[in-house]
């Protein structure tokens, strides 16, 4: 492969860590889901130049889902709904936003120690490719800990998955794995968005998850 | 024959499910619930009896988990039994509706067909997508009754399942990497039976970073602690026999996926050895869980604490490894499943007779509900592994195992136990005895089921068959 092709896969890759940590501090929910349709269409493009690149053409439907579905219909379905929630507006931290870089920071330079020295065998732009990826991992469970909100753990949930997918795909000629993992991401959406969603606000008038929270069990 | 026995396993349940999707009345519902059960049951027995078809790509059928699924589909079979006549209360008290039923009943079948999945799986992408099916149905089954708490409960399983899954994720992706070098691209790479044959030559960096995000990944739902937040909630708020499943199956599926990473890590030389790192949290969860266990209210999240001490206990004994730790691992796990699914019927029904799960508002229960009482009161003592029951047999096999190799761990083996076996006890009779509380109409129960297992475990303390013995001992020693 040229040293061009490895330059544009890593730039794609290290985007979309950047975007991740856009996401941490974004602090309204329309701010959050537009960044994340962004973090989307980057995947889209490094899968798809991973398809290009390895000359596995079913890696480019897995492109176009990234695109299609996390990049359009679940942003617009989502802002749809916090719209009719009258919640778009909202946003609520845990700690505060240097505090959550900082972390992050952290956690990126905790994906590049662990991976970096071991995967060398497995090709530079694997190795590369999956220390980002663990990087996007590592910075959607951090976003998910860190909102309160059920819509923002979502995005965050979703985030991290596409750390898996951006993993999966620069792990070369990985079988079934990432369409059933494309399938995976649109179900959980799904059964968020119609079950979680619609069931708090019939219940709490909010989203907001610190309302469940009095129901500590003992 | 053992082909179509295979491919029944999984198909009776998935049809199952469909079918279910579509039947409006819900009699007929349970009734079939149960039959596919038992039918997939009848298909289990037939990968037992029948030539074992040769390991494929996607599946395979060897002794351990031929073991896992004759348990999983006859705790399935029985828990079906035991739901008709749970629903049937649930609905004549309209916490359920019929449509949430027709929605619960295919959700029951998915549920085990996944597992069923997870555990022929021979590719480990396939085995990692049953595991995933089997909680995301789970999160929707405990979410089912809408309220407050069951909410709760749902999400945080929700976030902390999502959690397990996508570091599981990784770690398969892991494994694929440092078995693509000299396996080859494509699926190969991810055969199970290929990985073992395979692994002295992975990269050892590789396979110890892998197994730890499959640890944490895996070992979130095994419900090892500190990972076991979600485990509590879950089967307090969501319908009994699902915690009943959720206990005596989905716990022992996550187990199973580490025991087939476990035996990829022992493979190689070089890579670390999973033992200490299981026997450290099984220790862990086995001590957390015991000391929890005494400040519980509510009685299913009592329970809940008790299967996260027997899933410690267990884990601790596959962590220790060799012939007789993994004998009594074994023997231990098939115990805990048919123990605890039976306490949870007996503990389904008595929430129902008396109208809550708050252990201070159930107590002269012997007074009330004799066999309720009768059959709780087996179960308890069962589960704190005092003779006659299996589980003494088990947890004496561990003991004395471990004794003779590190004594030090053995006494605190024996220190959580004793923990468990104080809150067991305090809660037992201040259950079962003291003056009545409560509602007194008579329950309508099916107790054959629960009967059914309290026989087995019973038996099994007794007298172990010796075709069963040497079958364990079989899988004892490839487990290494």
């Amino acid at each position: 492969m040229s040293p061009l092709a490895f330059d544009i896969a890593h730039l794609l890759a290290g985007s979309m860590v950047v975007v991740s940590f856009l996401l941490l501090y974004q602090d309204r929910i329309t701010g959050v889901l537009n960044v994340f349709a962004v973090q989307a269409i980057i995947l889209a493009l490094a899968v798809a130049f991973q398809a290009w690149s390895q000359g596995a053409p079913h890696l480019y439907l897995t492109a176009l889902i990234a695109l299609i579905v996390k990049g359009g219909i679940i942003p617009l379905a989502l802002h749809r709904i916090v719209r009719e929630l009258g919640i778009h507006r909202e946003i609520e931290k845990v700690v505060g936003v240097g505090l959550t870089m900082l972390v992050g920071l952290a956690l990126t330079a905790l994906a590049v120690i662990v991976v970096l020295p071991i995967a060398q065998e497995a090709g530079r732009v694997g190795r590369e490719d999956l220390a980002f990826a663990l990087a996007v991992i590592l910075l959607g469970l951090l976003m998910m800990i860190t909102r309160r909100n059920a819509v923002t753990q979502v995005v965050g949930f979703m985030s991290l998955e596409n750390g898996l997918v951006l993993a999966a795909t620069g792990a070369k000629g990985m079988p079934l794995v990432v369409e059933i993992s494309v399938a995976f991401s649109i179900l959980i959406a799904f059964i968020v968005f119609g079950i979680f969603v619609f069931r708090i606000r019939e219940r709490f008038d909010t989203v907001d998850v610190h309302a469940l929270e009095r129901f500590r069990g003992d | 024959m053992g082909e179509t026995a295979r491919l029944l396993v999984l198909a009776i349940p998935f049809a199952a499910a469909l079918l279910l999707g579509v039947i409006k009345d819900y009699r007929l519902g349970a009734r079939l619930n149960a039959t596919a059960a038992g039918a997939a049951l009848l298909a289990a027995v037939g990968l037992l009896v029948f030539e074992r078809p040769e390991p494929g790509i996607h599946f395979i059928v060897d002794d351990l988990n031929t073991t896992f699924i004759l348990l999983n589909t006859f705790v399935g079979f029985t828990t079906a039994l035991f739901s008709a006549s749970y629903i049937a209360h649930e609905l004549a008290i309209g916490r359920l509706t019929p449509r949430f039923l027709r929605f619960y009943h295919a959700m029951y079948q998915a549920m085990l067909g996944s597992m069923s999945l997870a555990l022929l799986a021979n590719n480990v992408g396939l085995m990692w997508v049953g595991v995933e099916v089997a909680t995301l149905v789970t999160v929707l089954m405990v979410g089912i009754y809408r309220t407050e708490p069951a909410i709760e409960a749902a999400w945080k399983y929700f976030i902390l399942g999502s959690v397990g899954i996508a570091l599981a994720f990784f770690g398969t992706i892991l494994v694929y990497l440092a078995a693509q070098e000299t396996l080859g691209e494509g699926m190969p790479a991810l055969a199970w039976n290929r990985l073992v044959a395979a692994a002295p030559l992975f990269d050892p960096r590789l396979l110890d970073v892998a197994f730890v995000f499959l640890l944490i990944g895996y070992g979130t739902k095994v419900g090892l602690a500190p990972l076991h937040a979600w485990l509590p909630d879950a089967h307090a708020e969501g319908p009994t026999p699902i915690s009943a499943v959720l206990s005596g199956l989905l716990l022992n599926v996550a187990l199973f996926a580490l025991l087939r990473f476990k035996l990829v890590m022992a493979a190689n030389p070089s890579a670390l050895t999973p033992g200490p790192v299981m026997v450290t949290m099984g220790l862990v969860s086995l001590l957390f869980a015991a000391l929890m266990l005494y400040r519980r209210r509510d009685i299913k999240r009592f329970f809940a604490y008790s299967s996260i001490e027997h899933m410690g206990i267990t884990t601790f004994a596959f962590g220790m490894g060799g012939p007789l730790a993994n004998f009594a691992g074994l023997l231990h796990m098939a115990m805990h499943s048919l123990a605890k699914s039976a306490i949870f019927m007996a503990v389904g029904h008595i929430a129902q007779v008396k109208g809550t799960q708050k252990i201070e508002s159930l107590r002269g229960l012997g007074a009330t509900h004799p066999v309720l009482a009768w059959g709780f009161a087996i179960g308890v003592v069962a589960i704190a592994g005092m003779p006659p029951f299996g589980l003494f047999t088990s947890e004496f096999l561990i003991l004395s195992s471990t004794f003779a190799r590190a004594h030090t761990l053995a006494l605190v083996v024996v220190l959580g136990l004793l923990i468990a076996l104080g809150a067991l006890v305090v809660r037992l009779v201040g259950i079962v005895f003291g003056p009545p509380l409560g509602a007194r109409e008579p329950a309508r129960a099916s107790y054959l089921p629960m009967f059914a297992h309290f026989l087995l475990v019973l038996l099994a303390g007794l007298w172990l068959p010796e075709p069963l013995v040497r079958w364990f001992q079989t899988i004892a020693a490839q487990l290494g």
